[in-house]
């Protein structure tokens, strides 16, 4: 990630920032819109993060995933199915069994890149293919699931949808109690407040912000990232200096799994708890393309994943401020045509336009001894 | 004398040849089949009765039939799309999208230009229109993915499921405003119905069974006959083969790969046409979700081969036919069948798997298909 690529990525964000702003501002005052845009632009890029880190870890060990789509989904199914269960069936308190169901959702995606590693690692399928076959899977499995446990013959519960057990709490991160004292007026008050509005998140979207940064560190500054790096860049060089490069692969595609599953328990577990067939609705795919955009660094994905966040932060503020949106900017009402810029952006930054990108250079090549 | 013997050699050098090449996806239909067994067993149903009614209610009457054929027509079209951009090096992914946005165009052709032009154009000529818009609009909808590959290196993989959901969001944008039916019993999002004249016309009288059958067996054959006969087919395999191979050869790289796309898109597109013209008579929400993914499956299946096409198309229109039977008589759901059509595809794309089970050596070139994200 270069320092003109970040700016690229703050000059979207500001831009998107200022449309809402300046649509909004008869209505809320600019900080709040501001902030509570800022809080929205970092959940939504959760599931977007964690799936760019996703694949960060697997291609960085030179395994391309595009199957993180497929996982993301049936880690929600499953995560969500897994808390339902421990709620109703086992009987477990809310609270355990919404813990319970993120585990659930973390193991599946570990096991879906199982299968991943399997096939394109041990069987050497192509992995285009390979991730493809990891999305259909999952489309089939969840929707058949979904029908079939709880509208199906002998269905234990009786042809309806139970109560979910509900999703994780809001954390507050005293940020207002550690720094006010310090505040002389009015206005320094005020804008720690704001701040505190900002970082008061679910525990997914925290920790997808933590794991960010432990990834780079791991990554970067640890005897395993150097690792999974020349396994992922020349594998027979790391064979040739005793790294097992399988071993090195299996490990990384199923970390990335379990990233993915995290990703898909932001869905169920923290952000609605319902399911309902391709609820994920691309964002796997949206995922790859930050991660591409960030030069397979956990840092540059993220950024690139915030740009995602904002523009879906100002789809939904769009809805919001519906009704004072001026007459020369009515297409902003359209949903539909505010929801193509995630899509469009991903296209544009494929093009390379803003710098050209370089995949590891093993990645997506099965090895041979 | 040798000369018979030659042929007969020849002849059974073919049939080999094809034994071979259907040896693993039978292997793996079977396989998905059993699993598929299993998995119906333990949800408490019985496969056997799940199976034979699916069979029943795919092939065991007239209507049954006819309705096979109807499920098959778009899916020859779409998998013939997918798999001519495997031939060219490339995985079009991207099915669904230029389908909705070729039955869009069709339809919009078949309800609004009689009332443009002011007077009633002569069926043969409408239909015809509608058809070729059609496939046009999904040949255009795929090209900007192959110039973007061309010219930028943009990966087409995430390039053609962006363009998947510019489509779905386009089209509901146009089908819940400036498109939508509006007689006033409509709540949907749809197309008014066409005109009579933009109609495909049924081959038999009361049954739904219409000409695109007949024409996705004729464009299938085409599409043989370009790959392998016409210098374009040559240079779409080369390039799928070895793009640098055909750069030294002389064939312009950039262009086969857009001419490429827009083929496969043309193909999609023509898959939508036909289901507005044939079958729907309007274009509504909603009606194509799944074909894409369908599509990358029976290009698998079929070995990008179009008769392996045709015959792949048919098992899975059996298939989807044949599941509202199924679930009548087992309760099963129907997505029962999107996971027995996942297992395949599981099985036909990790052929490997499919060796080793049944410990079959592997001969002849693999497909290549991923070249990093570079392009």
């Amino acid at each position: 990630m270069n320092s003109r690529r970040f700016g690229f990525i703050a000059i979207i964000i500001i831009v998107l920032f200022s449309v809402v702003v300046s649509i909004g501002k008869v209505k809320q005052p600019p900080l709040l819109i501001v902030t509570s845009m800022l809080a929205t632009t970092i959940a939504v890029a959760t599931p977007l993060t964690l799936g760019a880190l996703s694949g960060v870890f697997s291609e960085r060990a030179g395994v391309v995933n595009i199957g993180i789509e497929g996982m993301m989904l049936t880690s929600a199914f499953f995560g969500w199915l897994g808390a339902i269960y421990m709620y109703h069936v086992f009987g477990f308190n809310n609270g355990i069994s919404i813990v319970l169901g993120l585990i659930f959702a973390i193991i599946t995606g570990g096991l879906m890149a199982l299968l991943h590693a399997v096939l394109s690692i041990t069987f050497k399928v192509d992995q285009i293919i390979g991730g493809t076959v990891i999305n259909i899977l999952a489309i089939g499995l969840t929707g058949f699931l979904n029908r079939q446990l709880f509208f199906g013959k002998n269905s234990f519960f009786g042809g309806s949808v139970p109560s979910s057990p509900g999703v994780l709490p809001t954390l507050h991160i005293p940020i207002t109690e550690i720094f006010a004292p310090i505040c002389s007026s009015e206005a320094c008050l005020q804008g720690i407040n704001a701040i505190n509005r900002v970082f008061d998140q679910k525990p997914v979207a925290i920790s997808a912000i933590l794991l960010v940064f432990i990834s780079h560190y791991i990554l970067f500054n640890t005897r395993w990232g150097l690792r999974t790096r020349a396994v992922g860049e020349h594998p027979k060089a790391a064979d040739t200096v005793g790294i097992n490069v399988i071993k090195m692969r299996y490990a990384n595609v199923i970390i990335g799994g379990m990233f993915a599953g995290l990703a898909g328990a932001y869905f169920t577990i923290e952000s609605v708890p319902s399911f309902e067939p391709l609820l994920t609705n691309g964002r796997g795919f949206i995922s790859l393309a930050a991660m591409i955009f960030g030069n397979w660094t956990p840092i540059g994905a993220w950024a690139a994943a915030l740009v995602f966040g904002a523009s879906q932060a100002m789809l939904i503020n769009m809805q919001i401020f519906r009704d004072v949106i001026p007459p020369q900017w009515a297409f902003l009402q359209e949903s539909y045509i505010v929801g193509l810029t995630p899509y469009i952006l991903t296209m544009f930054i494929l093009t390379g336009i803003i710098g050209k990108t370089t995949p590891p250079a093993a990645d997506g090549v099965p090895y041979e001894k | 004398m040798p000369s018979e013997k030659q042929s007969n050699s020849r002849v059974n050098q073919i049939l080999r040849s094809a034994l071979d090449a259907s040896l693993i996806p039978f292997l793996a239909i079977v396989t998905a089949v059993v699993l598929g067994g299993i998995i119906i067993l333990s949800v408490g149903g019985n496969p056997l009765l799940a199976y034979s009614g699916m069979l029943e209610g795919s092939l065991g009457s007239k209507k049954a039939l006819s309705e096979t054929a109807v499920w098959a027509s778009p899916y020859i079209f779409a998998g013939l799309a997918v798999a001519l951009a495997f031939k060219g090096g490339l995985f079009n992914i991207g099915a669904e999208g230029q389908l909705a946005v070729g039955a869009v165009f069709s339809a919009l052709i078949g309800y609004a230009l009689p009332g443009w032009l002011g007077f009633e154009i002569p069926a043969f000529i409408h239909v015809t229109l509608a058809i070729l818009i059609g496939m046009i609009t999904g040949g255009i909808w795929a090209g900007i993915v192959g110039a973007l590959k061309a010219y930028t290196g943009g990966h087409e993989v995430i390039n053609t499921i962006m363009m998947n959901y510019i489509a779905l969001n386009t089209t509901s944008f146009l089908l819940n405003g400036v498109m939508k039916d509006h007689s006033p019993t409509n709540a949907s999002a749809r197309t008014p119905l066409i005109a009579e004249g933009a109609r495909l016309p049924v081959m038999f009288e009361g049954l739904r069974i219409h000409w695109g059958f007949v024409l996705a067996l004729l464009v299938a054959f085409l599409i043989w006959w370009i790959l392998n006969k016409t210098t374009l087919g040559f240079e779409i395999r080369t390039v799928g083969l070895n793009p640098d191979a055909a750069k030294y050869a002389g064939i312009n790289v950039k262009r086969t790969i857009i001419i490429t796309m827009m083929l496969s898109g043309m193909l999609a597109g023509l898959a939508g046409a036909i289901e507005v013209t044939g079958l729907n008579y309007r274009h509504e929400l909603g009606f194509s979700i799944g074909y894409g993914y369908d599509a990358i499956a029976i290009a698998l299946l079929g070995k990008s081969h179009p008769l392996g096409i045709v015959l792949a198309s048919l098992l899975f229109a059996i298939m989807r036919n044949g599941a509202t039977r199924m679930q009548f008589l087992t309760q099963l759901p129907v997505d029962l069948i999107s996971m027995l059509q996942a297992l395949i595809l599981l099985f036909v794309a990790a052929d490997a798997i499919v060796r080793y089970i049944y410990r079959i050596k592997a001969k002849g070139e693999r497909v290549v298909l991923t070249r990093g994200w570079g392009g």
